[in-house]
């Protein structure tokens, strides 16, 4: 008996570490909806708008996770940090109109570099006043959080009101960002979807190095399955979380910017918009799992395109429909967090 | 006599509205192996996450290598000097064996001797080095536990319960385990309501009932005494018949 226990033990084996049910199933998500479109240039057009719009969200959304799935802070602030950063573009594209009009492909980019720096940068400070001003001295009071934080989100909303006015405004894509990418016989793709699937797969990319490969990306990873422990081996989870809550904060600048440039329109009211689209990803991803907040993403996204192409009407409560089935089927999300 | 390494004083925790720890006393010599004993609910957990500053005392002190530490900080009491494995393993599941390995390591890089010294106690974890510690089986990811706890020197090494549900084989290389750590200068506050482990490890016994310490003494001294036994985990060994 105990010999048999004991060469169990020896023999267990490890599972394999990518679950890969919910990455086919966004694939064939895809694939399904190809023969109820029709059409191979409209479905790659719509495609690759969602993986866009996706990839975008997708940033706006992986600081909530963490955020959410560190602390168990419930931020309702975290849409306006988008806003944020897409009106702090406005301080680079205003006085820097030349770059935005030139011919030249590396001052274009060397435009969206920079909205993108200065919006990151000063999201990120707000994200730190918010936390010490806003978020701390509401730790653990799940209902206060969702209040103070939604009044935090209309302070700010209001600054932004009164430094850039309530009416929308417009802004035009760099010269080389405009207009479509002909990418094969009759397939034609918005070039600046492309370039914000580059963003999002680049931010992706660096935040997989850092939860992986660094010592406080292994840390937040721990703190969110058993924060603590975390502190029971000698680390200051506190200070791990004010750092995750600036650079959430400033990643979700990062999403507004692009989000704005998606749009090519700002209103102050953006962030809370896409807020109800970002609470939806995090929930089906599963709280705190960055792979399942990408896959929740790309998800959301696709079905909110395709919806919206073949039937306008569902297309409003097609997120909310797929968020009930994906939890009728996995009630922790796509990629659960083993909590302790 | 030299000072105690950690001291209890009067310790009381309450969690919510319960009054767990009503004045708890003793004291762990430096390099001695103390077994806290008591029967299921007695406080024995909440003895040691107190220690921890997982709860917080709201009375009474602790001390700790001559520092008061009642009201630091759980991190700070960490790098003090005491590592802690709880009951329920707590093993960061989505991390591998060398990620948990290497957060316990405080000083940033796996001592290469000390890791050679965790794999011959406990070989599957060699094994499964790169595998995620949610995937090893319960033995397993005990051993992970323990081997967080022993991966660099530590003044005192809290373990709640570690064979409980076990199989003796493991056991057994458990038991090995504090053994060697305790032989090379560690000092151990080990909760194990095993009395036949218990009584093959420490040399201190500590029993606790209710809230309260109700014994403090040899080991050597309760193990020959059996009607001492009797009165002390009577209701403990009736519990589990
Ligand atoms: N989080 C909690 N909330 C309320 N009461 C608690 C909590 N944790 C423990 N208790 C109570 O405190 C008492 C002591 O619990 P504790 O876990 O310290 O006992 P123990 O000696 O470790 O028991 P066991 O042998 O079952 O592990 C028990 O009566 C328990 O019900
Ligand atoms: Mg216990």
């Amino acid at each position: 008996m105990t010999d048999r226990i004991a060469e169990r033990e020896e023999t267990a084996v490890a599972a394999p570490r990518i679950d890969w049910i919910p990455i086919l199933l966004t694939v064939g998500v895809a694939l399904v909806a190809l023969p109820l479109i029709g059409s191979f240039s409209t479905w790659m057009t719509l495609t690759v708008a969602a993986l866009a719009m996706g990839m975008i969200i997708f940033i706006m959304a992986s600081g909530l996770t963490l955020v959410f799935g560190l602390m168990d802070v419930i931020n309702f602030g975290h849409g306006v940090f988008i806003s944020v950063g897409a009106y702090m573009s406005l301080l680079v594209l205003w006085p820097l109109t030349g770059w935005v009009e030139s011919p030249s492909i590396w001052l274009n980019i060397a435009v969206l570099v920079l909205c993108i720096l200065v919006a990151m940068a000063i999201s990120g400070l707000f994200g730190l006043a918010f936390e010490r001003v806003i978020i701390r001295p509401v730790y653990r009071q799940h209902l206060k959080q969702i209040l103070v934080t939604m009044g935090g989100l209309i302070i700010i909303e209001q600054l932004l009101h009164v430094f850039f006015g309530g009416s929308p405004i417009t802004i035009a894509l760099p010269q080389n960002f405009r207009g479509g990418l002909a990418i094969g016989p009759d397939i034609i793709v918005e070039r600046y979807r492309l370039i914000a699937v580059v963003v999002g797969v680049i931010v992706f990319l660096a935040m997989m190095l850092v939860l992986n490969r660094t010592r406080i990306g292994l840390l937040v990873r721990a703190g969110v399955e058993n924060p603590e422990m975390v502190e029971a081996l000698g680390y200051r989870i506190r200070r791990l979380f004010v750092g995750v809550f600036v650079a959430g904060s400033a990643l979700a600048g990062l999403g507004g910017v692009m989000w704005g440039f998606y749009q090519q329109t700002l209103t102050v009211g953006m962030g809370l918009q896409v807020l109800v689209l970002i609470f939806i990803v995090v929930i089906i991803g599963g709280l705190g799992s960055i792979g399942g907040c990408l896959i929740g993403s790309l998800l959301v996204a696709l079905v909110a395109n395709y919806t919206a192409f073949l039937e306008p009407k569902v297309a409003l409560i097609s997120n909310i429909a797929l968020m009930l089935l994906v939890l009728m089927w996995r009630p922790q999300g796509l990629y659960p967090v083993v909590k302790v | 006599m030299p000072d105690p390494l950690l001291t209890l004083a009067g310790v009381h925790t309450h969690i919510g509205h319960y009054h767990i720890l009503q004045g708890v006393d003793f004291e762990i010599a430096r390099g001695s192996f103390t077994v806290l004993l008591g029967r299921n609910g007695a406080g024995k957990t909440t003895t040691l996450r107190t220690i921890m500053g997982l709860w917080r005392a709201s009375r009474g002190t602790i001390r700790f290598a001559g520092e008061d530490v009642t009201a630091r900080p759980t991190p700070d009491i960490a790098s003090a000097g005491i590592a802690y494995v709880p009951e329920n393993m707590s093993v960061f599941s989505g991390l591998t064996v060398r990620e948990n390995l290497v957060l316990a390591a405080r000083a940033g890089k796996i001592d290469a001797a000390r890791l050679e010294w965790i794999f011959s106690l406990f070989p599957a974890l060699q094994r499964f080095f790169d595998s995620p510690a949610g995937t090893l089986s319960g033995g397993q990811k005990q051993m992970l536990a323990i081997a967080r706890a022993l991966i660099e020197p530590r003044d005192l090494i809290l373990v709640d319960e570690p064979t409980k549900g076990l199989a003796p084989a493991i056991v057994g290389n458990m038991i090995k385990a504090f053994r060697e750590a305790k032989n090379a200068g560690a000092t151990v506050l080990l909760v194990e309501q095993n009395f036949k482990a218990a009584r093959m490890l420490g040399d201190t016994v500590v029993v606790m009932d209710d809230g309260r310490i109700v014994h403090r003494g040899a080991m050597a001294e309760l193990a020959a005494d059996a009607a001492l036994q009797q009165r002390l985990l009577g209701l403990h060994m009736e519990q589990h018949a």
